[in-house]
């Protein structure tokens, strides 16, 4: 019923996605990778798995509404 | 260690409860009914309920208590899951979904009214309303705990917040707004956790590296040592468990607890509302590997001091008198303080705070951004935990409390206010239970313990209602009644090793038999209840009269017609799905043998 869930989670992690893409390459090189993500800049990594789980389920609420 | 979050980490919550209430708002228009406001009208996709019916039992206190279960037992904390769980989430959704759904029932206590008598749905109604939305307020205090502990937020303010954010959605869109952001948490859950079991593996040598690391066999095999209590750090034998935990505990709260069976109810069709819990059972099975590993990864993770090497490698074997992060630790994982701020010794062994060694994980291996990913993930868990107490228990109220026993002929419009009122003070007076809970701790532990005696035999009634066409109310509700008191006996004769009376057991006076753990304990508790009801009910129903058959077509498994499949793809029926599961299930049971 309502509207599809897809769409509403879809906007959500690829919100998620670009912010911490974003906040990721801004702080890149910091201590903080060090520290904590084993150097490794998980922000963007992460990040970029987030926008692609959005994207898909953009893509799917669109497929949906065309059948 | 306490972590500082930064800006984006609160951007990043805020983010979700944006939407989250957007949700509920967009919803408001479409809960026109009662139906629609209890049940989504009937018409959620199986995919979507399977997922909101995982992901209503997956509050924080799973999250956190298995990550604090995988620290103190290792991997045979994964039985909770491959043989617990899940069997009971196939059973359920095979077995007795075409009871629960093809009664038309509006709730797991109206089927006990269509199939026994007004008496057994009150003692079921009244018991799972208080139940529930005292677990709620269970749900509030730790949260408000943890968030406290950990990041030093104002008690009161954080469970106000999530408090009033739930109330917002689940007043507006009902029991559709409480599924649809039970599934946004799903997936937060699982984006949240695969960085953090990735980081943490990679940096204690994956499975072999922790294995060797831990340097305790029986941690790192779920099977191997369940020959006897002794043997493996759960003090349970493979029998005790099998029963205890498989059969009786979980079957009774998957099959029986509204909160979950909710979900399915709210189901598009038979079909889907049996394949819900069977779609439910795939991440389920994954899920040791998101939850558990993280709290036996926080026993041998290290303090992060990059330029320190010499410091870390003394710290590879572990043992809690090891230098950890902690003096007194182990790993990330700090003692349990006591009001003066010294670690608590027990039998001359330090005492772990074991709650915390999931949130240390998150703290220690999430850079900011990444913290707020994981933070949100934590919050979505405690918040969608108290919308499905809370919109089981407004159904449960309207339904079956007021309407069946205040005021019988009402408009619907009424009883669809009377949902929403009920929304604002079920949620209030979990508010009440958790500052209560606050002050009283050991308040808590007595509500647990008599929660747990109430549901230890209503898996048993539930068998012999919907399998066992002779049984009657009397014996239903006498048997209930039977065992919650077995329970109760049998809980109040014995101890678990090193306990002493009162709370832990044992205050009936003489101690008969001393448990090696409360696990145990708790199990062969179970047991006791689940055989006393059983018997109970079936001595009962045989002296009093049976129904007549009519009366019980679509209610018990020899009346009812084997449901409609004709028209289905392999990969839409129920049976199929569910017996690769089971394949699966017994690959996972031997890969950690």
């Amino acid at each position: 019923m309502g509207f599809d869930i897809r769409m509403p989670i879809g906007m959500l992690f690829t919100l998620f996605g670009i912010l911490l893409i974003g906040y990721g390459a801004a702080t890149s090189g910091s201590s903080m990778y060090e520290e904590h993500s084993l150097g490794l800049n998980m922000n963007v990594w992460w990040g970029c798995a987030l926008l692609a789980l959005g994207l898909v389920m953009l893509a799917l609420t669109r497929l949906r509404r065309k059948q | 260690m306490r972590p500082e979050p930064h800006l984006i980490d609160y951007a990043i919550i805020l983010l979700y409860f944006a939407f989250v209430l957007g949700i509920g708002f967009v919803l408001k228009k479409y809960m026109k009914t009662s139906t629609d406001f209890f049940l989504s009208g009937r018409s959620i996709p199986a995919w979507i309920a399977g997922l909101a019916f995982l992901s209503a039992n997956l509050g924080a206190q799973e999250v956190i208590g298995m990550g604090a279960s995988g620290a103190k037992y290792g991997i045979s904390t994964s039985h909770f899951y491959w043989i617990g769980a899940v069997p009971a989430m196939l059973f359920v959704g095979i077995f007795m979904m075409p009871f629960y759904y093809g009664s038309r029932a509006r709730s797991v206590p109206e089927y006990l009214k269509l199939r026994f008598d007004e008496k057994t749905r009150g003692f079921n109604a009244i018991s799972f309303a208080v139940m529930t939305v005292f677990s709620s307020g269970v749900s509030m205090y730790a949260m408000g705990k943890l968030l406290q502990l950990l990041l030093g937020w104002n008690f009161t303010a954080s469970i106000l917040i999530s408090a009033l954010i739930v109330l917002a959605y689940t007043f507006l869109g009902g029991l559709t707004s409480a599924i649809y952001n039970e599934v946004l948490q799903f997936f937060l859950i699982v984006m949240g956790f695969i960085p953090l079991v990735y980081l943490g593996l990679r940096d204690v040598g994956g499975w072999d590296g922790l294995k060797v690391r831990i340097a305790n066999d029986a941690m790192v095999h779920s099977w191997k040592y369940m020959g006897h209590a002794n043997e493996n750090p759960m003090g349970v034998e493979w029998f005790g468990f099998l029963m205890g935990l498989a059969f009786v505990l979980s079957f009774g709260y998957w099959c029986t607890d509204f909160l979950v069976v909710q979900r399915a109810m709210a189901a598009d069709s038979m079909t889907a509302a049996r394949r819900t819990p069977v779609i439910a059972a795939f991440p389920k099975m994954v899920f040791p590997f998101l939850v558990i590993l993280p709290g036996m990864i926080a026993l041998v993770a290290t303090s992060p001091k990059p330029h320190d090497a010499r410091a870390q490698e003394s710290v590879a074997v572990g043992s809690a008198t090891q230098s950890s992060f902690f003096t007194g630790g182990r790993g990330i994982i700090p003692p349990k303080y006591d009001a003066a701020g010294k670690p608590v010794v027990i039998d001359g062994k330090v005492v772990l705070d074991y709650d915390l060694a999931t949130p240390m994980m998150l703290v220690r291996y999430f850079p900011s951004g990444l913290l707020g990913l994981g933070l949100c993930a934590l919050i979505a868990s405690f918040m969608s935990g108290m919308a499905g107490n809370t919109t089981a228990f407004n159904t449960v109220w309207t339904y079956d409390i007021y309407q069946s026993y205040i005021n019988k002929t009402a408009s619907d419009q009424h009883y669809l206010w009377m949902g929403r009122a009920s929304t604002v003070f079920g949620l209030a007076i979990s508010l009440m239970a958790a500052f209560v809970a606050k002050e009283f701790n050991n308040i808590l532990d007595v509500l647990q313990l008599v929660f747990a005696f109430v549901n230890a035999p209503l898996f048993a009634t539930f068998m012999l209602g919907m399998f066992w066409k002779r049984t009657t109310g009397h014996g239903a509700f006498w048997g209930l009644l039977g065992g919650t008191v077995a329970a109760a006996t049998h809980y109040g004769l014995t101890l678990p090793a090193g306990a002493v009376m009162g709370v832990k057991g044992g205050y009936l006076g003489p101690v008969l038999h001393v448990y090696p753990s409360e696990m145990a304990q708790n199990f062969w508790t179970a047991i006791f209840a689940w055989v006393g009801c059983f018997t109970l009910t079936v001595i009962i129903s045989l002296l009093t009269a049976p129904r007549p058959k009519e009366e019980l077509k679509g209610l018990v498994y020899s009346l009812t017609a084997k449901p409609e499949e004709s028209g289905l793809k392999w990969y839409q029926k129920p049976a199929t799905l569910a017996l690769i599961v089971l394949v699966l299930l017994v690959g996972l049971n031997l890969v950690f043998w």
